[in-house]
């Protein structure tokens, strides 16, 4: 069903911009290069608040316009990145992040990967060396090790 | 009729509960023919199941807007390709569509179950038949299409228009057939743990279903992958969309499951990961169905509206995940130790896959569920979005990609790790060329890109030398190699082809994502434009009528060094009367496995118009290495041994000709 839900939000973002426009449009592109880069790669990191699962660089929305004129202004006024990326967190919140920032609220969420994978290992390769060490011949006991010397003939 | 099918599905969910109980009993007190009501039930259940569904498609079909389910999602200009396939366009119909397919799986086990033994396959049937109960009963209870309207109205409220594609035809079902699939392999794996006894011969009569299923699943994302692509207008092939995630995660458990499978069925270890994965394929699939149907996550969709369905949906997942882990827990530990084997082994290479793949699960499903989490404990609402998990999902595959090519050159039980890493020197050589060839020609600045593009290098001819090894390559002359390439079992072939599709989607994940050009202008008639070094000419806005809809074409022509015309490619903007609904048809042009996407904006007048036009190098590779990977679960389902109904039963006349 992933796709029909897919298609049920495009709808509805269509259906909150009245008329479809494009994402990017031509009179946004600003005339630098290099800053107009800087602008779509931090657009992709910023979330299109109206249309859920959208960044601001692929949404119609009139919001994401407005975010993305945003973007470009501080680029053009000289901020950094970070910079550009902070102000807008201080205005719209962490919600519109798409890659959530490294905090403590958000550390299980970075740490899974990372615990998952150690810690799957860890643990296979000490039931791996438990399950070795069950496979040693444990020790003869005495009864065993007397039968064992009367049937080779050994006398100790 | 429509009463027919209400009342066949009733009836269905009757004949659910006897399978659920009867063949349960049976199988404990040792009653054959308490057993066998298992299979007749099943079949039975099909059919009636079969006749419901056919019910409500017959209604689509008439537009009886008598029934709410067909007046909520039809309409009777609406072409008839499309009132069939709005049948599953709903939620409604799609969770008729859904049992359905649970049905019919169950029916196969029936049918073709014959030689598994008999307490296996009675409580298989079971375990199916309680799924089926739970599945049926929440239909009835929330979700029943077959609720009428008085009095009828005149005419329906037609389809959501992005639905009215080809696309809904082919992608629901494919996916269903997956994700339902897997309940096999559940219903199996919980069966196993009823009895109390699990053997390679377990793994051997699992594996074909769970191939399968793959195979669905595969084509089912792919599917709905490009249909996205070209339907939304955007050009964006994968969005990490929550209910996206959920139909992504149960593929990678049950790649992992698919795996895990061939060591128990070889070697007789990896009893419990494949008994695990089994539970969380299956499990992960009815999360899947909970997320989209609920509304919980924060995405948009119309099957969001009832509550009661999501609560009811809950409890289903906490009596199937949590009895299944329960019974798990505490069955597990009485399984037998299977076939013990080094940490450099093919069985080795096959823990880490799992272990890799189920690392990847787990992000993903973090990922998905962060969110709500938050928002539950703090109360902070926080955003988890495709950078994040191209970062995180990207860092575990890597590791993964980088070994696949060595797993199947490792020999069973004790492998030889340089060996193996000697006979893979030409697949590195190759993939070494690709990248530095990526650096010079392209782009010297990309590294990532040229990586990528080593990678899938590396994966590709990896995959052709463990086919080009096994048959002999360097050691036998060409004669020789020949007959026996074509003496290799067909699985050896299933293995390498997947592997090669893994490969060639990487290759056109690399080209589309790094090397795509861009151009967004306003276009007048007869403006020319160049992407890429391709000339494209925009001829201008012409207007057209559909069945149900009207358009707005932007015509374009690819033109040659020449400036003839090549091919002419149509943009055009949608409208939709009965529901006000705009949508997007872009433009799309084939060159070789790259693609022209062309998408239409909004006229600026005197006939100019906002247009936006991609150049995707490679991009369709993403979905034909799908195809090659479910080329390969099906070359591999061909296998002899695993064969659906493998291992044969002794036929009756051979054996009486033999006494």
């Amino acid at each position: 069903m992933s796709r029909l839900a897919h298609l049920f939000l495009a709808l509805c973002l269509v259906a909150l911009t009245a008329q479809p426009v494009f994402a990017v449009k031509p009179d946004e592109v600003l005339a630098n290069p290099a800053l107009e880069a800087r602008a779509r790669s931090l657009s992709e990191h910023l979330r299109c608040m109206v249309c859920q699962n959208q960044s601001i660089d692929e949404s119609d929305a009139e919001l994401a316009r407005d975010l993305r004129v945003l973007v470009r202004e501080r680029l053009v006024a000289g901020d950094t990145d970070d910079q550009v990326m902070d102000y807008i967190v201080s205005r719209y919140g962490e919600f519109v992040l798409l890659k959530p920032r490294f905090n403590l609220r958000n550390g299980l969420l970075w740490a899974a990967p990372v615990i998952f994978l150690l810690g799957g290992g860890f643990f296979m390769l000490t039931a791996l060396r438990r399950r070795k060490a069950g496979l040693q011949p444990e020790a003869l006991t005495d009864e065993e090790q007397a039968a064992l010397n009367k049937i080779v003939g050994r006398d100790d | 009729m429509v009463e027919t099918g209400h009342f066949a599905l009733v009836l269905a969910l009757t004949l659910a509960l006897v399978q659920s109980v009867v063949p349960l009993y049976g199988a404990r007190v040792g009653d054959t023919r308490l057993m066998q009501i298992g299979g007749t039930a099943a079949v039975t259940g099909f059919a009636l199941t079969l006749l419901s569904f056919a019910a409500l498609t017959v209604a689509y079909a008439q537009s009886d807007f008598s029934v709410a389910n067909v007046w909520e999602n039809s309409h009777s200009a609406k072409p008839m390709l499309f009132k069939i396939t709005g049948v599953w366009g709903n939620h409604e119909g799609s969770m008729l569509l859904w049992v359905l397919i649970l049905t019919f799986f169950g029916a196969l086990v029936a049918a073709f179950g014959g030689n598994l033994p008999p307490t296996l396959r009675a409580n298989v049937l079971a375990v199916q038949g309680w799924i089926g109960t739970a599945f049926l009963l929440f239909i009835l209870a929330t979700s029943n299409p077959f609720l009428r309207l008085s009095p009828a109205p005149f005419e329906g409220q037609d389809l959501n228009p992005i639905l009215q594609d080809i696309g809904l035809a082919i992608h629901p079902p494919l996916l269903y057939l997956g994700y339902v699939g897997f309940s096999i392999s559940f219903s199996f794996a919980v069966a196993a743990l009823i009895e109390g006894r699990i053997d390679a011969a377990w793994a051997r009569w699992v594996r074909p279903w769970t191939l399968a299923a793959w195979i669905f699943l595969t084509g089912g994302i792919a599917m709905g992958s490009y249909w996205a692509y070209y339907e939304l207008g955007w050009g964006g092939f994968w969005f990490w969309d929550p209910v996206e995630n959920a139909s992504f995660m149960p593929w990678l458990a049950g790649t992992a499951l698919l795996h895990s499978a061939i060591v128990m069925e070889k070697r007789s270890a990896l009893k419990i990961w494949t008994l695990l994965l089994a539970i969380m394929t299956f499990s992960l699939s009815l999360l899947g169905t909970f997320l989209v149907r609920s509304g919980v996550l924060t995405s948009v969709h119309a099957f969001a509206t009832d509550p009661s369905r999501g609560i009811f949906i809950l409890c289903i997942l906490m009596l199937f995940i949590g009895g299944s882990l329960a019974l798990f827990a505490f069955r597990a530990s009485s399984l037998t130790q299977g076939g013990i084997f080094q940490p450099i082994s093919r069985e080795g290479a096959l823990v880490l896959n799992n272990l890799f793949l189920t690392t990847a699960t787990a992000t993903v499903l973090i990922g998905t569920l962060y969110p709500l989490l938050v928002e539950a404990i703090s109360g902070d609402k926080i955003s988890v979005g495709a950078p994040f998990f191209n970062l995180t999902f990207g860092a575990v595959m890597l590791p993964l990609l980088l070994v696949v090519p060595l797993g199947p050159l490792l020999a069973w039980k004790r492998g030889d790790a340089l060996a193996a890493g000697q006979r893979l020197m030409a697949a590195a050589g190759a993939a070494l060329f690709a990248m530095i060839c990526t650096m010079i020609v392209v782009d010297g600045e990309t590294v990532l890109a040229a990586v990528g593009i080593g990678l899938a290098v590396w994966l590709i001819i990896g995959a052709l030398t463990d086919l080009a090894l096994k048959a002999g390559l360097g050691s036998v002359d060409a004669n020789v190699l020949w007959r026996r390439l074509r003496g290799l079992p067909r699985s050896v072939f299933g293995t390498s082809l997947a592997h090669l599709g893994l490969g060639v989607t990487t290759l056109g994940l690399v080209g589309a994502l790094s090397f795509q050009t861009e151009a967004i202008l306003v276009m007048k008639p007869k403006q020319v434009v160049e992407v890429a070094g391709n000339a494209i000419r925009f001829e201008g806005l012409r207007p057209f009528r559909g069945p149900n809809f009207t358009e707005d074409q932007g015509i374009f022509t690819l033109l040659n060094e020449a400036a003839a015309p090549v091919a002419e490619i149509v943009s055009a903007k949608r409208f939709y009367p009965v529901r006000q609904m705009p949508t997007t048809e872009a433009g799309i042009k084939t060159l070789w496995f790259s693609q022209l996407y062309i998408s239409l904006g909004d006229e600026t007048g005197a006939g100019a118009a906002v247009v936006r036009i991609w150049y995707k190098p490679m991009v369709t590779l993403i979905w034909l290495g799908a195809l090659v990977m479910m080329a390969g679960g099906t070359a591999s389902l061909m296998d002899r041994r695993l064969r659906v109904g493998a291992p044969a039963r002794r036929k009756p006349g051979k054996a009486a000709a033999a006494a």
